[in-house]
């Protein structure tokens, strides 16, 4: 039964994925039309038919359309994700660095905004209708409506301008190579990101955390005598953690774009930066196997989220 | 007929809520103010360049000051405002029309049809919005309709959702199933006995996703990908300003989407009582 359902969520998850990959090849490949004209430009026009056929060759698009993705998804898959010209490595180099830069902003970012969105949330439901729960429900939409780049713009320039600190000004450090200058510069785009998490979270745990208290089995852990804050963590937060979790879940993949954004304006290595520079040097290889990579990230964590919530509570089958 | 209770309408529901009447002021405000800009009422041409007077501080004269190229910020914000508008509204309508189109077809015939229009919102769903609209700007192009077109996208595999969920439970009511026996036309059936049924969830996601459009149009903007210089748009503004001016644009952005939010999402848990 258990493994019946792993299998068939599997075999929808590979389908996804197989979709995203037909999606990422017409959107990124077959509409912009021509890679040479895209690499060229103007200059395009003065090659002779013989010039424009070798370097159709070269790249690849002398090929049908299916011969073209299948050629793309053949390399895709043994690891050969194509070659970045402006960098002069190889897109699966670049991505192991990368990859980890925004698995490091993310899973931080998560866990400060899980952590502030449950502390506001338990903090807002304590006493619904009050002054505190007034401030919970502002700070939540505060969070919701201010912008990623717009917080991070202003935590630079209220940094750099009143403190003249700027940690993410000076060459990116890895944690391995001096975990205090990573900490520094990955302290703000996490809480960054934190926050956008946070706001969702907050408000789901609110809302979670009331409808729970309500339930009899908190009166009678209340009338047998338990003290009130364990009431408050093993009975009450641990019967809401399942929308908080699909909360969270929902919200890590969002923070991937989110990371776009912040991973910009911080001068962070990430994949986001990543696409984003590949896109403006025009080096669609990397663009499509970026965002492929992105793609099967998000799907990835979803299935990993749902599979999460059926282990806490054993009553979804 | 002499015991029929008149039925109030959500006009009276609505004007009860304060959230509600406040977002419904607010947005109110952002449209006059687009208008101002899209009547070219502004007090300065948004573009003009004026290098005697570049970085000043909000005066009598400019508003909320200058920026690097001297233009006038106030204007610049009206103008950005009216870019926002005019792509969320487009790209939320589309996205609308295609997603309600296809949840409801998806929905209400089943079968394949229906198996290849979720399939295809999952993929859609598979990526973050901001990239995904990211990548097919950068396919198509940097005109406000290319973005609304790449944010369309991002939003129709919602829509489709939104409109497909209720129509399966609908589709089996009695009243739809009469009207089929009475020999209706499809057509006739999903207009007038499952369209209205199933537009209350729409209309709240047609409120979120206005918000939601115009974040995504400053993000793209932002990451010079949206709007193009010299036009104005709010979230090229927040870039610029990375550069040192002196901009209040950063508090506009998300009061526009607080407006739409408290407004819209009162408007839509008042719209059933429309219909129920």
């Amino acid at each position: 039964m258990k493994t019946n359902f792993f299998f068939s969520k599997l075999l929808s998850v590979l389908l996804t994925l197989f979709g995203i990959s037909i999606f990422v090849f017409v959107v990124l490949r077959v509409i912009p039309g021509d890679t040479i004209t895209g690499t060229l430009g103007t200059d395009t026009g003065v090659l002779s038919p013989e010039q424009i056929d070798v370097l159709k060759q070269y790249y690849g698009i002398d090929k049908s359309l299916f011969g073209q993705y299948t050629s793309w998804m053949g390399s895709f898959l043994k690891g050969d994700l194509g070659f970045s010209f402006t960098t002069g490595l190889s897109v699966a180099k670049l991505t192991q660095s990368s990859l980890a830069v925004t698995a490091e902003l993310a899973i931080l970012g998560t866990v400060l905004g899980v952590i502030i969105g449950i502390a506001v949330g338990m903090f807002s439901a304590r006493k619904p209708g009050s002054v505190r729960d007034f401030a919970g429900q502002l700070f939540g939409l505060l969070a919701l409506a201010i912008p990623g780049f717009v917080l991070s713009t202003t935590i630079v320039a209220v940094m750099a301008n009143k403190f003249h600190y700027f940690p993410n000004g000076l060459e990116y450090m890895t944690p391995w190579r001096n975990p205090w200058m990573n900490f520094q510069q990955m302290m703000f785009p996490a809480l960054v990101l934190g926050i956008a998490v946070a706001a969702p979270v907050m408000r789901t745990t609110r809302s979670a955390l009331l409808e729970t208290v309500d339930k009899d089995f908190v009166r009678t852990a209340h009338g047998k005598g338990v003290p009130a804050r364990r009431v408050q963590f093993k009975h009450v937060l641990r019967n809401s953690l399942i929308p908080i979790v699909t909360m969270t879940g929902i919200q890590f993949g969002y923070l991937l774009g989110g990371a776009v954004i912040v991973e910009k304006i911080f001068a962070l290595p990430g994949m986001g930066r990543q696409v984003l520079d590949a896109i403006n040097h025009r080096e669609y290889a990397t663009v499509q196997s970026s965002v492929m990579i992105f793609a099967i990230l998000f799907v990835t964590i979803n299935l990993v989220t749902d599979l999460i919530y059926r282990q806490i509570d054993p009553r979804i089958k | 007929m002499t015991s029929r209770v008149k039925e109030k309408s959500w006009l009276h529901y609505y004007l009860r809520s304060t959230s509600g009447v406040i977002g419904a002021i607010l947005v109110f405000l952002m449209v006059l103010l687009s208008l101002i800009a899209a009547f070219k009422l502004y007090p300065h041409d948004p573009v003009l360049q004026d290098i005697e007077n570049t970085l000043k501080g909000p005066s009598g004269n400019y508003w909320f000051g200058t920026d690097q190229f001297g233009r006038d910020i106030f204007s610049r914000c009206l103008d950005g405002m009216r870019r926002s508008m005019i792509v969320s509204i487009f790209s939320v309508a589309i996205a609308t029309v295609v997603g309600v189109t296809l949840g409801i077809l998806g929905g209400y015939f089943g079968r394949w049809f229906d198996s290849v229009v979720v399939r295809m919102s999952d993929v859609i769903f598979a990526f973050p919005a901001i990239l995904l609209a990211l990548a097919i700007v950068n396919s198509l192009g940097n005109s406000w309709i290319d973005t609304s077109l790449a944010i369309a996208v991002v939003y129709t595999p919602i829509f489709i959702r939104v409109a497909r969920g209720p129509v399966l439970s609908t589709k089996e009511m009695d009243y739809v199933k009469s009207a089929r026996i009475l020999g209706f036309s499809s057509p006739r059936i999903l207009v007038s006995h499952i369209l209205p049924n199933v537009l209350a969830p729409i209309v709240v996601q047609i409120a979120l996703s206005l918000s939601w459009a115009i974040l995504t149009e400053s993000g793209l903007s932002f990451l010079g990908l949206g709007t193009q210089p010299p036009n104005a748009s709010l979230g090229l503004m927040v870039s610029d300003a990375q550069a040192g001016s002196f901009c209040l644009v950063d508090s506009r952005i998300p009061f526009t989407f607080y407006h739409y939010r408290s407004c819209w999402s009162q408007s839509g848990r008042r719209w059933p009582s429309r219909f129920t």
